[in-house]
């Protein structure tokens, strides 16, 4: 994408006034997405997003620039931009030498997506809304979005660190509205990994389309969610970002050092059930927060953030481990080149537990069910977060019995991750997401076995 | 480049169209910067420019669409070739098309301030630590968490080949706080914002302020117990609905059955004072907008006037399908996109009283300060909603003890009806909805 001896100059030049480390981060994506709505596929668009962002830190200070211009002057242009935004004191005159990092890539994509034909992108759209509408006669409305992207991606940085990637990304996204007496219902499901168009070769989307419509037509029998705190049991699969909001944004270590997380200070403390084994993986082969080297050029790595309920460590980017004189971790990542990076999750995820998922339902009086959550949101200070439920059921006498309307849980944190009492041995990946932080959104996967929380807050209507 | 010579390069691409295609090029030049300050040093600064072009490409009722991050000729070029490339791979839309020129002149609206871009950064800086300061000073348990400067100038200009053609530039700034306020081992969190078209109409010591008060109040709070009761939606949260209602009113979304208003035209959907309309060429708005995203000039729009259902925005495609015309709500995220259906600047028409008076009349409360998990908690399809919420308890028309840790929950149709008076503390948010007070009944509380 761009010379060694260019990114060596460019370096040296983001320096010269007084930097103390610069950094060159390039990308070049292209992307295809396809979206069918109301039965028709109402547009194919090709897109190409290629720039650099370019970092120079002084003491405290990071000064940053970015540009879609890849020659060596639109590099130096940004360069001098981000120096002067980081200091304004004089400086040497260094000399960079870069050596390529060696990392074998985690993922081996056998079709990439843009040797595909689009007509094949958008059957798949049409085969989907089919599958969906023919689920039921209160199918009302059907759409699908497919994406792919690749993604060269390059950073190198005056500690002579040279690191090439390339990321495939595939996914398809399924929204069905059911209506009936009682109103509108949606449903959605969706996959995304970091391969190439041989996804569809494992999934059966008829089968992905038909599960969407069916969540929205269970929906329509729904009765309105209870409101008050009692038990909730979540389905394998579905229940990671409750891990992402209850306490994987507090272990980012940027709020960790500026005191603005519940878990400062509590490594080597139980901060949760001993049940509890936490991890965030940035080398699952395939997985929506799958990547060889995070966006700094550090290698992607597995660490253990909760092992037996005990805080074991945080997750880190390049500054905050710079401050702090710590490893960094694969953790530091951004949204694209016209973004800072800062610390972010991976693929975050609990291992299994002891238990029968059956017998957790078994062993609840009455509860919630879970089979399918939506997003969350964090205050990382106090520790207080909420998710949504897509699908849920009440739990009555042991037995999942009828569908509740969609609404929030809210919890805190630390006092939930203590509160899980049972843990299944069938641990599944859950559905691609999209973490936001700081207004900017990166790709990441979690996951978990069953498990059951002793008491949440249901937000519903009900009495 | 000028907005004007953004116009002659999006001219020369709808130039190329061949007969019987339509071709629109949309061109968007941006810069930006951007001051964090932490512990009265600068933590980042960036400053950058961006640019890029969007091309739809229309034929035989078939759209393709492509776009890239960057204004070289080359690229613009292969653009074009892709956009077209795509077009045979949608499906046949008999409404299908680009907007035409209907007339509507747009109105002269001041959202270019020249001074913006001669303020200094080393002011910047200045004004963000000065920020940073005031804010710390408010009260010892207070820490700042970050201190925002933030300026952006865009210039955008649009051609399609059925004789649209226009360039705007809009600049604009803001700045937000960020606090962590400790007690007995507790951490609450607030903010703070100013928005303006230049720093010098920025209100610094009330961005601070309000930092500090909204983490501060929030210290001690409990669970409260799950009831029905009043609650008064503070300006943000307000902000936060009006603009999730809004969307439901949208006529793409009607033609498409998502909207759970679409039969409902002329009927009463929301208390009698309730006057909701979407105004971009309201200037206080942050998000006001001469042009619209498909060329057409915006205009306001009444969708519900005293509770009844008046209007949906529509787009060119939303007009056209359902045999009325576009309202001048074509949306459009940036280069990158296509042009949807939707509100611009949502606004209601606001009472006299202000947040203390509308509380004081109330026995059995809670002021909601802030929600969390909109996204997750809203189906504006079904109108349920459930979200997380702070804030505080009302007892005979005082503020009383802090909350946290529950969740508020009713349906947006039954919230509409179920509003009782809106405030005159209008607030103009960096949001595309406007702040104010609104007072609801019966809504649902969940805690303990």
């Amino acid at each position: 994408m761009i010379d060694h001896d260019v990114l060596e100059r460019v370096l040296a030049a983001a320096v010269r006034t007084g930097g103390e480390w610069a950094e060159v981060y390039a990308e070049d994506k292209r992307n295809t997405s396809a979206f069918l709505d109301d039965g028709r596929v109402e547009r194919v668009s090709s897109g190409r997003d290629r720039g650099a962002g370019i970092r120079v830190v002084k003491g405290e200070t990071t000064g940053f620039a970015y540009t879609s211009d890849l020659t060596e002057a639109g590099l130096a242009a940004a360069a001098e931009a981000a120096a002067s935004a980081a200091s304004q004191g004089g400086g040497g005159v260094r000399t960079i030498a870069l050596t390529r990092r060696q990392a074998t890539p985690v993922n081996t994509v056998t079709t990439y997506p843009d040797t595909i034909a689009k007509s094949a992108k958008v059957e798949l759209l049409q085969r989907v809304d089919e599958a969906a509408r023919a689920a039921g006669s209160a199918i009302a409305q059907a759409s699908a979005g497919y994406g792919d992207s690749r993604k060269r991606v390059l950073v190198a940085n005056t500690d002579g660190v040279l690191a090439e990637d390339e990321v495939v990304r595939t996914s398809l996204r399924i929204s069905v509205v059911a209506s009936g007496d009682t109103g509108m219902q949606t449903g959605f499901t969706s996959i995304g990994h970091t391969f190439g168009f041989e996804i569809f070769d494992q999934y059966d989307i008829e089968e992905l389309a038909r599960r969407a419509a069916q969540q929205a037509l269970t929906k329509l029998k729904a009765r309105p969610a209870p409101s008050g705190a009692m038990p909730v049991v979540i389905k394998r699969g579905t229940g990671g970002v409750l891990f992402h909001e209850a306490c994987g944004h507090g272990l980012e270590a940027d709020h960790v050092v500026k005191g603005a997380s519940v878990y400062q200070g509590k490594v080597g403390q139980l901060v949760a059930s001993p049940l509890i084994t936490l991890v965030d993986d940035g080398t699952m082969v395939g997985e929506w927060g799958t990547r060889t080297f995070d966006d700094e050029g550090h290698p992607s790595q597995r660490n253990v953030l909760i092992q037996d309920g005990v805080l074991t460590d945080y997750m880190w980017d390049f500054l905050r481990s710079r401050k702090e004189g710590h490893a960094q971790t694969g953790n530091g990542r951004r949204e694209d080149y016209a973004s800072l990076p800062m610390v972010r999750m991976t693929n975050t995820f609990v291992l299994d537990g002891p238990d029968d998922p059956e017998d957790i339902i078994r062993a609840t009086e009455n509860g919630v069910y879970i089979a399918e959550l939506g997003g969350g949101q964090v205050d990382t200070a106090s520790g207080d977060f909420v998710f949504g439920m897509r699908e849920a059921y009440l739990i009555e006498n042991g037995e999942i019995t009828e569908p509740l309307r969609e609404g929030n849980l809210i919890g805190n944190g630390p006092q939930v991750l203590r509160d899980i009492d049972m843990l299944g041995n069938d641990f599944e990946m859950g559905s691609p997401g999209t973490c936001g932080k700081d207004g900017q959104g990166v790709p990441v996967g979690d996951g978990q076995p069953t498990l059951r929380v002793t008491s949440m807050t249901i937000g519903g209507t009900a009495a | 480049m000028s907005a004007e010579q953004l116009l002659e390069l999006a001219e020369r691409v709808v130039a190329m169209a061949a007969p019987g295609e339509q071709v629109e090029a949309y061109v968007a030049r941006g810069g930006e910067t951007s001051i964090r300050v932490y512990e009265a040093e600068v933590e980042q600064f960036t400053s950058a420019q961006s640019e890029g072009i969007g091309i739809r490409v229309i034929r035989d009722g078939r759209t393709g669409f492509a776009y890239a991050g960057t204004l070289d000729p080359a690229a613009i070029a292969e653009v074009l070739s892709e956009a077209r490339d795509n077009v045979p791979f949608g499906s046949v839309d008999e409404w299908a098309g680009l907007a035409e020129p209907d007339g509507v002149l747009a109105k002269e609206l001041v959202l270019w301030n020249d001074e913006l871009g001669s303020y200094s950064t080393a002011d910047k800086i200045e004004l963000t630590k000065e920020l940073e300061r005031l804010t710390l000073a408010g009260d010892p348990r207070i820490r700042v968490d970050d201190a925002n400067y933030s300026d952006g100038a865009s210039e955008r200009a649009l051609a399609t080949s059925t004789g649209i053609r226009v360039a705007v530039r809009r600049n604009r700034c803001f700045a937000t706080v960020s606090t962590l306020a400790d007690d007995n081992g507790e951490t609450q969190s607030g903010w703070g914002y100013t928005v303006g078209r230049h720093p010098d109409e920025f209100d610094i010591s009330k961005a601070a302020g309000d930092a500090v008060d909204r983490a501060i109040r929030l210290l001690g709070g409990v669970k409260p117990e799950s009831r029905r009761l009043t609650i008064v939606l503070d300006q943000s949260v307000t902000a936060a609905f009006l603009g999730i209602i809004a969307g439901t009113l949208n006529g793409e979304s009607v033609l498409k059955g998502r909207s759970l208003f679409a039969t409902r035209l002329g009927e009463q959907v929301a208390a009698p004072f309730f006057t909701l309309v979407d105004d971009p060429t309201n200037p206080l708005a942050y998000s006001a907008t001469d042009i619209d995203g498909e060329g057409l000039a915006t205009r306001r729009n009444v969708l519900i006037q005293d509770g009844v259902l008046h209007k949906f925005v529509q787009s060119s495609y939303s007009g056209r399908r359902s045999g009325t015309a576009s309202t001048g709500n074509g949306v459009r995220g940036g280069f990158a996109g296509t042009p949807g259906c939707g509100c611009m600047a949502v606004q209601i028409t606001p009472g006299t009283r202000s947040q203390a008076e509308l509380i004081a009349g109330i026995t059995d409360g809670v002021l909601i300060q802030s929600v969390k998990g909109l996204h997750s908690g809203v189906n504006s399809v079904s109108g349920d909603f459930s979200t997380g919420a702070t804030g505080l308890m009302i007892r005979n028309g005082q503020l009383a003890e802090p909350i946290r840790e529950f969740t508020i929950a009713s349906t947006l149709q039954r919230m509409l009806l179920d509003a009782v008076e809106v405030g005159g503390d209008v607030d103009w948010l960096p949001s595309s909805s406007m702040g104010v007070s609104l007072v609801v009944n019966d809504v649902t509380i969940s805690g303990g």
